[in-house]
């Protein structure tokens, strides 16, 4: 697929990575970012590898700028600012930074799909939720249409609870549904990378593990890059993980690795509960 | 399926059509905004270029100081006062009626009434703002005026008093609308602090929540105020369109709303000197409401410094 | 009296006599106070039933099939206000026409495209002027520019056009704030997916707040209907007896257009007309007019409420 990851001359992250056997789908060269050039500095200097099919964890306390950086990757911050991005975000085969002016944000989410830390399932009815991203490109051939909806909803473990009642509005779904419908209707695009920002944290734990159950699976088709604050989640459910402090990106490497033996005090200390 | 393997680059054709299509889209969007600026140059514009020919036969003097105003007499007189008197009149006679009422009204349904009883007698008052005009005209007219009449005998049928009682019964809800809002969002704790200091409701509504709550109830006032001004119907209806310069309610009188109607009524040709005078009178109006409006943002201002 | 005066001063200086007297004072003040606002309020809801009785009673018998179907005449008993609701009506399909697609458009731009600077702000501070200026200015321009500069004459069109006008402030605040109330979460929802921003306002915020924008369009509608100074003021006429020429045409292409230019009256000003007169049988059909009116006013005010009750019920976010 991809090119192996090189460590970046300038970068003072500690990565744990020795022989890679595994391909990059994206990489993060050297991004900075802040949401007005004379506030303060979220990111500083990140690069990170993101491996083709597997799932990344991001992971540190609040205000280290791993959503920030999540959130990059499909470009919502150009929403809301005039924003510029200093450093690049790769996407493979094409090696295109999907930051540059050039790219068209649309066509980023369009490639790169999101879920989001309170399930926000749109007030239609199930079926149309996960139809929208289809009907956004134009798709309107019904037979097409309802194949791929089954498909997403089987892939986000929502299938049989809802084949029948697909006319049903999509908010009379418990929470745990909602967000299942959610993941269902952002894989329904057939997304290379799946932005999964704190998926869990607004469920009970029995919803929670569904999702957790479901990402090992879904990692089978696309690559997951996720947020989250739940430690047990990071370490049960990703291959790699990424700890980030104060915009800094300050250690990476296989989870098992990560969680068992981190090479820098700071990871350490934030893993075992000492700060964050 | 329309797959979207690659990124299009900047000048592609479909991306350029639909920025145009976008571009187009946010200016008929902002066209529509901009249709309220229009509105009201075209309003400031026709006021001013209608009335400009008047002032060519017209002396300023004699508008602003003559005592009579029959613009349709063979003999007309041009003085603006009786018609600035009438309004007046009306203006002050509904804001002696509305102002207190509503105030009271207002405290009396934030502070002291539960919230069920609250949305089930807001919304009646509420309906008095829904009343069409002409129908309190009528009812200015027919059931006030009668009354009135038992209370003073003299009370001729066509009389400012009664347009002006109405007139302010009927903006009560602006009043009390606004002012309700305000008061209900002075926040709780400082009502606390003043029933911890063993205040009644009363007291703590009079000294604590009006005064917090004043930017918005001088709000209310000023829009209260300048519906008055405006009004039209009800005068035109119960007190008589005569212009009367008199500072006598029970008089009938005619304000400068009343005036604009009851030209109107009549044969107006585009350019005659009634047509020209019921344009003068709008903007004296409009120069009314605009120094009011000004004096009431001065006036809030005031008190919002000494805070 | 020396010692009395001592002792109370003593029994002052200590502040018992002062508080036990104090807090009966204030109690009492209180409680008239709530006394006073009931009545008020009381006060306030007696005249609006007053007003309907008094309304009702003179003007609901004279209500009556025959009082819809026929025109205004010198008789009080045969006049009738078809000429009236006829015109009403029309004039109400132009005032949709006019206040709808542009109240609607201006909320979707101030709350989806609009910047933040101060040509913004100058749109904003001219919709809140506008919605305080009389009703009987709007009519003066409308006669010199709508009858006159650009020659409609005093038609239905100039009626519609001035009406819609006048509560294109109401649509457009209440577009605003059907707008707002959609979260921000179901928007990044929906960009999320690679939707654009017209797609998003299409699909998503369009929809959901059309019950809000419904809800401000009849409560305009239910504004207008009562509107009768600047009808007034543009010429409309007072006491006509045809009707506006019919919608529908014998030849192709079946629709014509013709009603726009012609002459009118409107209901509120037919009541105006009546009540005008001396004699108390037209003031008797006044009454009827005026029934009819407030019952109309009624009814679109509680649909507009009904509509939005039950819209907000089903949008849960």
């Amino acid at each position: 697929m991809g090119p192996q990851f090189e460590i970046p001359s300038t970068s003072t992250t500690k990565f744990n990575l020795g022989v890679q056997t595994d391909f990059l789908r994206s990489q993060v060269k050297n991004l900075s970012f802040s949401y007005n050039p004379k506030e303060k500095i979220i990111l500083k200097n990140v690069s990170l590898p993101i491996f083709d099919k597997k799932v990344t964890a991001l992971i540190g306390p609040s205000g280290c700028g791993k959503t920030t950086l999540l959130r990059c990757f499909n470009r919502m911050h150009d929403l809301y600012n005039e924003v510029s991005y200093d450093g690049e975000i790769l996407l493979y085969p094409e090696s295109k930074n999907i930051l540059s002016r050039d790219v068209d944000p649309m066509e980023v989410r369009m490639r790169i799909g999101m879920v989001f830390q309170k399930p926000n399932p749109f007030p239609k009815t199930i079926y149309e939720n996960v139809a929208y991203g289809l009907r956004v490109r134009g798709i309107k051939k019904k037979s097409y249409m309802d194949e791929k909806i089954e498909v997403s909803l089987q892939q986000a473990g929502l299938w049989t609870e809802v084949k029948d009642r697909l006319n049903a509005q999509a908010t009379s779904l418990s929470g745990g549904q909602q967000q299942r419908l959610c993941i269902a209707r952002a894989l329904v695009t057939d997304p290379e990378i799946l932005l999964l920002d704190e998926p869990t944290s607004a469920l009970d734990p029995i919803s929670t593990s569904h999702i957790e159950e479901l990402i090992v699976e879904l990692k089978k088709d696309v690559t997951i890059l996720i947020v989250t604050h739940n430690l047990h989640q990071a370490a049960r459910c990703s291959d790699y993980t990424a700890f980030m402090y104060l915009g800094d990106l300050i250690e990476y490497g296989p989870s098992n690795l990560i969680f068992t033996n981190p090479s820098d005090k700071r990871t350490e200390n934030y893993i075992t509960g000492r700060f964050g | 399926m329309s797959e979207l393997k690659a990124f299009t680059s900047a000048n592609h054709p479909t991306r350029r059509w639909r920025k145009i299509k976008d571009r187009l889209i946010e200016t008929v969007l902002l066209l529509a905004a901009c249709s309220s600026v229009f509105v009201t140059l075209g309003i400031v514009y026709i006021l001013v270029s209608e009335s400009l020919p008047f002032f060519e036969t017209v002396s300023f003097k004699e508008f602003l100081t003559g005592r009579e105003w029959t613009p349709m007499f063979a003999e007309a007189k041009f003085g603006i006062r009786p018609l600035v008197a009438g309004t007046f009149m009306a203006t002050f006679i509904a804001v002696c009626v509305a102002i207190p009422l509503g105030t009271i009204v207002s405290a009396y349904l934030s502070e002291y009434l539960k919230p069920r009883a609250r949305e089930a007698l807001k919304p009646i008052l509420e309906l008095l703002a829904a009343v069409p005009s002409v129908v309190y005209g009528y009812f200015a007219l027919l059931f006030v005026t009668p009354m009135l009449q038992k209370i003073m005998p003299n009370l001729g049928g066509f009389s400012v008093l009664s347009a002006g009682i109405v007139m302010g019964i009927m903006i009560i809800p602006y009043v009390s609308s606004l002012s309700e809002d305000a008061m209900r969002s002075v926040p709780a704790h400082l009502r606390e602090a003043s029933a911890a200091l063993g205040s009644t409701k009363f007291q703590t509504t009079l000294r604590v929540v009006i005064p917090s709550a004043f930017s918005g109830i001088s709000s209310a006032y000023v829009l209260g105020i300048s519906r008055a001004l405006g009004e039209t119907m009800v005068v035109a209806i119960a007190a008589g369109m005569q212009p009367n310069l008199t500072l006598d309610p029970s008089e009938p009188a005619a304000t400068i709303t009343a005036f604009i109607v009851q030209v109107s009524l009549g044969d107006l040709p585009h350019g005659s000197i009634g047509y020209q005078s019921i344009y003068v009178a709008g903007l004296t109006l409009l120069v009314l409401t605009l120094i009011f409006n000004i004096l009431g943002m001065w006036i809030k201002s005031q008190i919002q410094e000494k805070e | 009296m020396f010692q009395a005066q001592a002792s109370r001063l003593t029994k002052e200086s200590m502040g018992e006599v002062d508080i036990a007297r104090n807090l009966k004072w204030r109690r009492m003040k209180n409680f008239m106070f709530s006394v006073v606002g009931l009545l008020t309020l009381l006060f306030a809801i007696c005249t609006l039933l007053a007003l309907f009785i008094d309304l009702a009673l003179t003007g609901v018998p004279r209500i009556s099939a025959e009082f819809f179907t026929s025109f205004p005449s010198r008789f009080p008993e045969k006049a009738g206000i078809l000429s009236a609701w006829v015109g009403s009506l029309a004039v109400m399909v132009v005032t949709a026409f006019v206040a709808i697609p542009i109240g609607v458009a201006a909320g979707i731009y101030l709350e989806e495209y609009a910047p933040k600077n101060f040509f913004t702000k100058i749109i904003e501070l001219n919709i809140i002027n506008l919605a305080g200026v009389p009703s009987i200015t709007f009519g003066l321009m409308a006669l010199g520019l709508f009858v006159y500069k650009l020659k409609f004459g005093q038609s239905i069109l100039t009626a519609g056009m001035t009406l819609g006008l006048l509560v294109l402030p109401i649509v457009i605040v209440t577009t605003r704030e059907a707008i707002r109330t959609i979260p921000n979460s179901i928007r990044e929802a929906s960009y999320g997916l690679g939707a654009s921003h017209w797609q998003t306002i299409q699909h998503h915020v369009l929809p959901y707040s059309s019950g809000g924008i419904l809800t401000g369009v009849i409560i305009s509608l239910s504004r207008a209907i009562g509107e009768t100074a600047p009808l007034i003021t543009i010429g409309a006429l007072t006491f006509i007896a045809f009707l506006p020429t019919a919608p529908v045409s014998e030849v192709f292409p079946y629709v014509s257009f013709q009603w726009l230019s012609d002459a009118f009256t409107v209901m509120p000003i037919q009541m105006f007309n009546w009540v005008s007169r001396p004699q108390k049988e037209f003031h008797v059909n006044a009454a009827a007019t005026g029934t009819v009116l407030l019952i109309m006013t009624l009814l679109m005010n509680g649909v507009a409420i009904f509509i939005r009750y039950r819209f907000r019920r089903r949008m849960k976010w």
